[in-house]
């Protein structure tokens, strides 16, 4: 397990640190976009400039580095509890080494841990996989944004929001048009729609982790993404919500199933710095590969 | 879309630096959209420090470091113990409005004349601004490295052990640490008004 947990380490290196390509592109273009001379293009170019500078020192992007999520996929054989040993432990290293900010505060004393572990902290989500590959996706997301997120259970009258895709755009629209700048736009917006609670806030986290490229395997999908997006960014709101053209980047939606009488919608807001990484371990000669 | 009444000034000329401690004549030169290099000693405060002066009013006396003139920056830095001391690894601002309930009291009793943070603040911080000649400055949320480097040093810290690193309040020595007005004294509002105006829109796209 030793390599592992050096592994999990350099996955918080490089989470932390490293902006995924996808994410730093399109930040690129909104640049881009943006008029010279506007407070949303010069926001982006120091944006883009803190994203080269923490790369380039392997310092991380961002003071707050959230709390750390991990997505595993576990092939059948590996110890779950091993495993969250080793995660734990990486966690306390990490903390020190790279370092991340201790963010784990105890509700009973308010004392923080000063290690990033604690009761639920780091989150873990582990399921089994078939194959003889350990992928543990890594999630640093800043409290800032996830403080903007929103859950809705439609129908919601105010926002003529109906049980249906198109009241999913309403409930989309209130929570970015809520969030304004709070949460640091440009946003990358996961959305989860399905049968109870804690399983549609999940769901939308996870949208968080898809390549900003992919394309919804639902066409109707697909589509509400563009249409949201577009939607989104008619809102004026910009960089850091100081007025542009660029409010959000991408949307992502995630649907399961529900019940007759259920029609939840989770709203996860990232901020711009929508950190993540992937580990793949190779079970049979421990040899592993971290990418972004 | 049109561009803001508040549009950042950001050619160099319109540049403003300011030094501080400011004074009132100092906050009176600051307008919306006012792009500014601050130089000099800022404190750094967020959520634990808020509560904590809002509760105990403490005199000036009992605070280690001189509030009056100060800019107050809503900040939770990453930073490393070394043997020649504090070094600043990461900090950028976290979002001003979960202290909006304090703030209004923290700034006339202690005597800020400017609060810094990311997203803006509410109606009674606006208020106060105006009532007590401060001012709210706003820096590039996530840019925690870029703004790590206009720290020129971390000169000394209060509430370390109590509150932990990043609620402690932080005494940094910073040149050319940028930021824009986006609340001034006047009573004028960067985020207000885009908040008006995405309302506008918002009622358009969900009518």
């Amino acid at each position: 397990m030793l390599k592992l947990l050096d592994s999990i380490v350099e996955l918080y290196k490089k989470a932390a640190s490293s902006l995924p390509p996808d994410v730093e592109n399109a930040l690129m273009s909104a640049h881009a976009k943006e008029t010279k001379g506007t407070n949303a293009n010069s926001i982006l170019a120091t944006i883009l400039a803190n994203i080269r500078l923490a790369r380039k020192t392997g310092r991380p992007i961002c003071q707050d580095t959230g709390v750390p999520t991990f997505f595993i996929k576990v092939p059948c054989g590996v110890s779950h509890i091993e495993l969250k040993k080793a995660i734990i432990k990486a966690t306390r290293i990490a903390t020190m080494e790279i370092p991340l900010r201790p963010n784990a505060v105890d509700i009973l004393t308010e004392e923080n841990t000063g290690d990033n572990t604690g009761r639920g902290f780091p989150i873990l989500y582990s399921e089994e996989t078939k194959g003889k590959t350990l992928t543990i996706d890594l999630m640093l997301k800043g409290a800032g944004c996830e403080n903007a997120g929103q859950i809705y259970k439609l129908p919601v009258d105010e926002l003529k929001a109906e049980r249906d895709l198109d009241g999913v755009r309403r409930c989309v629209l209130d929570a970015v048009y809520k969030a304004q700048g709070k949460g640091c736009p440009p946003y990358i917006i996961g959305v989860g729609i399905g049968a109870s609670k804690d399983q549609v806030t999940r769901l939308a986290k996870e949208q968080l982790l898809r390549d900003l490229k992919d394309r919804n395997k639902y066409n109707v999908l697909a589509n509400l993404e563009k249409r949201i997006l577009n939607d989104i960014n008619k809102l004026g709101i910009g960089p850091l919500g100081l007025g542009g053209k660029t409010t959000a980047i991408v949307v992502k939606i995630g649907v399961n199933h529900r019940h007759p009488a259920s029609y939840f919608v989770d709203v996860s807001v990232s901020c711009w710095a929508n950190r993540r990484a992937r580990l793949k371990w190779q079970i049979r000669n421990s040899k592993f590969e971290i990418r972004n | 879309m049109a561009n803001s009444k508040f549009e950042i000034r950001n050619s160099k000329l319109k540049t403003k630096q300011i030094t501080l401690p400011l004074t009132k004549d100092d906050v009176m030169k600051l307008h919306v959209g006012d792009m500014v290099l601050i130089n000099g000693l800022l404190v750094t405060g967020r959520d634990k420090v808020h509560k904590f002066l809002f509760h105990e009013r403490l005199k000036a006396e009992q605070i280690p470091f001189n509030l009056k003139g100060m800019i107050l920056y809503h900040c939770g830095p990453i930073i490393r113990k070394t043997e020649k001391g504090f070094k600043l690894i990461a900090g950028g601002p976290t979002t001003s409005m979960r202290v909006e309930i304090y703030e209004h009291q923290i700034i006339s009793e202690y005597g800020l004349l400017g609060v810094m943070g990311k997203g803006g603040m509410g109606k009674k911080t606006i208020d106060a601004l105006k009532k007590n000649s401060c001012v709210y400055l706003h820096t590039i949320g996530g840019a925690a490295v870029y703004l790590a480097d206009r720290v020129k040093r971390v000169v000394d810290v209060w509430k370390l052990k109590e509150f932990g690193m990043a609620e402690a309040m932080w005494l940094f020595d910073v040149a050319d640490f940028p930021a824009v007005v986006t609340m001034d004294a006047y009573g004028e509002s960067l985020h207000e008004e885009i908040e008006k105006r995405s309302y506008s829109k918002f009622k358009r796209l969900i009518k």
